[in-house]
């Protein structure tokens, strides 16, 4: 486990080498700080310590000390000698301490780690040619490192199941499995769901879940994630792709304000998974199986591919002066989206500021599970507050907006992402009020709008979302976005400067950086996207403070304590 | 005993073990005092005993006879060591085969709770201490003592890595634990008895008290044996407490500790310099049976269970008899003992059906040292040490055996 020391240090020597390492920490993630690789299998940095792979064993010594007197004991040369530990040792389970010697590269090691790769071998059924994990297999790397390269083994290997469904998401082949639990230890200690154990002893052990249970809990596809071998299989993309056609890129994920980072892996711009990528502020290694799935709005049948105007195709030059004529000089209502990135809302504040339009905006909530599903189920609530396009905590509906509808306060609509008629929207209110919908997907204002521009989702453009600690995260195009449209951004710079000429406002990010930075009290100082992109920023939200945020505590999140005391 | 016991203070009785220098009857030796020793008696948590009564090692049948012949003994024991220690509850473990002995204890249990022997306040003296037996479920590794206690608290009996979890701190339900065999317990009612000083008189010094031993195999007279420490040798064991070999026989090999220790060959010379400076040479027949001597043998005394092999002993279905075991009672939790164990498993038995290869010796041998000292418990030693010396002191049987090539169909079936 990754240790919360106050940056203490410890001086360890690392093959020779005198090092300064952060107190409390193993010598697996040590050694990995001098980029040598101790290989192991059942170690995870975020789970328990099981050490039963033994992958990792290496020599350690501590300096001698006389039993008697406590005093050193010294070598000839004067040095303090170094009692040696008679057996190799976990690197996993052993903790640095002051003056430790470790050497993780020498005869005995390798000849360990060589024994360890030949017994995990003997049994193991080596069907990489058929084997999802083939070419992200430790199995594989390691064999590479310090397999025979012949086998020794002339018996039968065990027969064990070869497609066990352990759920709805995860099918397992014991023949592959290494016993290392750490599927078993991810359900006892994230999801919080204890499904699986192993049946049977010995080389005949076999992972299983227990009688009338299945792993179905929303993590589960994370067990697929942290198998070193490809035991665990998602049952999504098992047999779909080879790993090394994918093409990885960066994200962030959409589904909530836990703000999951994530690795899009798509061949020739079609994505075909998502896996967690590891922040230890945020996510940790995981995410949720749902947040998998969002991949599939991608290439939905109903996503919107092409501009409309009064329900025909059209250029989306036209449809872009078509949506401005609809609504220049009418009383414009503005429906904001907490699913759009902090720029695009930033350029949507400009908007209404340029055509003196009302804003509304809904939230979206659910359940909050406690770990990565957060109540709040859109990515960016707080980059409506820190925009500038809200100041005041979302309703889940936009009766506001049909109330002022029916008196006539606007009579026009521009509507980013929602949902008009699913938010308390009548229809009626809406008869001879132009709409103009920007928007991924159909749905029943998109089907009534006058206007029509289809925008790009979050795997294809780029912008910022703010989580519910307030960290602002990143994130650029993983997938090009589909033929003939433009990012949200861009048609929104269009609008602004055909409702403001003299608007000097563009769709560069730096320049929006720039603009959101630069008051005073921002609280985005000093701050850039390539920043953003960069990694986590912390943003200062305790001006929101009194707002009563809806997320429950849960992984890497505690509520405003205000908050809390208010309720 | 128990009286005069709980007027004592309990650091006096941890003392006087401690005097008495017993060393553990489980099969490591460990200095008892000294595991008590390691206690950590100072984190506010409870402390727990637990007895090992999961006695599994082939050729060991020590403990059964004190729990059927003489269960109030253990009780005894066990009672002092929990004053000794401050457990307020005490548990023994016994293995599931053992249901008569359960059955004994628990009766016997109650008889002692009827007397106040046990329970709440014991004797009058306001210590109070609960003991219960637990029933095992059929495992060889709930004897290894973390996974006993995993067992114990009602998992997987997979033993735990050390460091962390030393059970003298992390035990039982992660509380300081100390957990000793049946007949170091026992032990410790007659060092209080005779006071630690003069046990350490019994029988030698680093090898004091007496010891049980278990003798199996073909010999005349087979049994269990209670001797001072180091009071005859192997050979007076074999010829004069258990009637010799079988008539027309002649010795081939001696387990000395129950299957895990090395094997000794009989033609087998030994030559070194104990720890006291004497210099030894000995034959086989010329071992002390204590700790110490076995060891300088290159072997253990482990739990006490000799097993003595004559001529007409195939050494190869020998060892595959053993391997099966191991193979059968490994937990599978860590890679080397899980495969390896169950591999040399498949090489015995295959040589054993008429498929021996000339270098299956090796292999054996090369599977063994990988396993050796890689495990999170001793089970790999366990495993290993068979298989280690059976092959290299036995190497001619086995290339025998691949040269015989002739396929034997009435060869032992195998697990």
């Amino acid at each position: 486990m990754i240790s919360t020391n106050k940056g203490e240090t410890v001086s360890i020597v690392l093959d020779g080498e005198e090092v300064e390492v952060p107190a409390g920490i193993n010598l697996v993630d040590a050694a990995a700080l001098f980029k040598k690789e101790i290989p192991h299998y059942c170690y995870h940095p975020q789970l328990s310590v099981a050490g039963n792979c033994r992958m990792c064993l290496i020599e350690m010594g501590t300096p001698m000390r006389d039993r008697g007197t406590g005093e050193p004991v010294l070598n000839d040369d004067g040095t303090q000698k170094i009692g040696w530990v008679p057996k190799p040792v976990i690197g996993c389970a052993t903790t640095v301490s002051p003056g430790m010697h470790v050497k993780t590269i020498s005869e005995k090691v390798t000849d360990c780690r060589e024994g360890i790769m030949e017994f995990l071998l003997v049994n193991h059924p080596l069907d990489c040619p058929i084997c999802d994990q083939a070419g992200e297999c430790r199995l594989q790397e390691f064999a590479t490192d310090y397999g025979r390269g012949y086998s020794r083994y002339v018996e039968r290997k065990n027969v064990k199941p070869k497609r066990t469904r352990l759920g709805p998401r995860v099918t397992l082949d014991d023949e592959r499995c290494i016993l290392c639990s750490r599927c078993i230890r991810f359900s006892q200690e994230v999801a919080k769901d204890d499904v699986l154990g192993f049946v049977d002893r010995g080389s005949y052990s076999t992972l299983s879940c227990f009688p009338g249970r299945e792993l179905e809990n929303n993590y589960s596809l994370n067990t697929v994630d942290i198998c070193p071998v490809g035991a665990l299989t998602s049952t999504d993309f098992r047999f779909k792709m080879r790993v090394w056609f994918l093409k990885e890129l960066p994200s962030i994920c959409a589904e909530s304000s836990a703000g999951c980072n994530i690795m899009v892996s798509s061949r020739e711009g079609e994505i075909h998974r998502i896996t967690p990528r590891r922040n230890d502020d945020v996510n940790d290694s995981w995410m949720t199986d749902s947040g998998r799935l969002l991949y599939k709005q991608v290439r939905s049948d109903n996503r919107l591919l092409k501009p409309q105007v009064k329900q025909s195709e059209s250029a989306l030059d036209v449809a872009i002066s078509s949506a401005f004529e609809s609504f220049n000089g009418k009383k414009l209502a503005i429906v904001g989206s907490c699913h759009s990135t902090l720029e695009e809302l930033y350029l949507l504040n400009h908007l209404s500021k340029a055509t003196k339009a009302k804003k509304y905006l809904r939230g979206h909530f659910g359940e909050d599970d406690g770990i990565l599903l957060s109540a709040d189920r859109s990515p960016n609530l707080r980059g409506t507050l820190l925009s500038g396009f809200a100041n005041e905590y979302p309703k889940e509906d936009l009766s506001k907006l049909n109330d002022d509808l029916k008196k006539g306060v606007v009579d026009a609509v521009l509507v980013v992402n929602e949902d008009l008629l699913d938010s308390g929207v009548e229809g009626e209110s809406l008869l001879g009020v132009p709409v103009t919908y920007l928007g991924t997907h159909q749905n029943t204002t998109s089907n009534l709008a006058e206007i029509v521009l289809p925008t790009l989702t979050s795997f294809e453009k780029k912008g910022t979302f703010i989580n519910r600690s307030f960290i602002a995260q990143g994130f650029a195009s993983t997938i090009p976005s589909p033929g003939g449209l433009l990012p949200l951004t861009q048609i929104l710079c269009r609008l602004l400067s055909l409702s403001d000429e003299e608007s000097k406002i563009t769709a560069d990010f730096s320049l929006i950086w720039k603009n959101l930075s630069s008051p005073p009290k921002s609280p985005f100082k000093g701050m850039t996207f390539t920043d953003a992109l960069r990694g986590s920023l912390q943003i200062d939200g305790s001006k929101w403070n009194n707002l009563s945020f809806v997320e429950k505590k849960a992984l890497h999140f505690e509520p405003q304590s205000s908050v809390l005391s208010s309720k | 005993m128990l009286k005069k016991s709980l007027t004592k203070k309990p650091e006096e009785i941890g003392e006087e073990v401690l005097k008495s220098g017993v060393r553990g009857r489980g099969g490591a030796g460990f200095p008892t005092g000294m595991k008590w020793k390691f206690l950590d008696r100072k984190s506010g948590k409870p402390i727990y005993l637990i007895c090992n009564a999961d006695e599994s090692e082939p050729g060991t049948f020590k403990d059964r006879q004190i729990i059927h012949k003489d269960p109030h003994q253990l009780i005894e024991g066990m009672m002092i060591s929990a004053f000794a220690i401050q457990a307020k509850q005490a548990f023994i473990y016994i293995r599931a085969e053992f249901f008569e002995g359960a059955k004994i204890l628990e009766r016997a249990i109650l008889e002692a709770k009827e007397k106040g022997f046990c329970g709440d306040n014991i004797l009058g003296s306001g210590y109070s201490c609960d003991l219960v037996v637990h029933r095992g479920a059929g495992a060889y590794i709930c004897g290894e003592e973390t996974g006993l206690i995993e067992s114990l608290e009602g998992k997987r009996p997979n033993p735990r890595i050390k460091p962390p979890y030393f059970p003298a701190v992390l035990g039982l339900y992660q509380c300081p634990t100390i957990v000793n065999n049946v007949e170091t317990l026992c032990n410790v009612k007659h060092i209080m008895e005779m006071g630690g000083e003069n046990f350490s008189k019994i029988g030698k010094p680093n090898n004091t008290g007496t010891r049980i031993w278990c003798v199996s195999g073909q010999v005349k007279n087979p049994g269990y044996f209670e001797f001072e420490c180091g009071a005859l040798t192997l050979g007076e064991m074999i010829h004069d407490v258990c009637g010799g070999l079988l008539p027309g026989r002649s010795l081939q090999a001696v387990i000395p500790g129950g299957s895990s220790a090395k094997v000794l060959r009989a033609d087998e010379r030994f030559q070194g310099t104990l720890k006291d400076g004497t210099d030894f040479d000995w034959g086989i027949e010329d071992i002390p049976l204590d700790f110490d001597g076995p060891m300088a043998a290159g072997t253990m005394s482990g739990s006490g269970g000799i097993v003595i092999m004559d001529d007409t002993v195939d050494i190869v279905e020998a060892m595959a008899n053993v391997n099966a075991f191991y193979a059968h009672e490994s937990c599978g939790q860590c890679t080397p003992c899980r495969e390896g164990s169950l591999w040399m498993k498949k090489i015995t038995s295959r040589m054993c059906s008429g498929d021996a290869r000339e270098e299956d010796a090796d292999l054996l041998l090369s599977v063994a040292n990988q396993i050796e000292g890689r495990t999170i418990c001793a089970f790999g030693e366990a495993a290993a040490w068979p298989t280690q010396s059976f092959v290299t002191k036995f190497r001619k049987d086995f290339l025998a055996k691949a040269k015989s090539q002739k396929r034997k169909k009435d060869s032992m079936q195998l697990i």
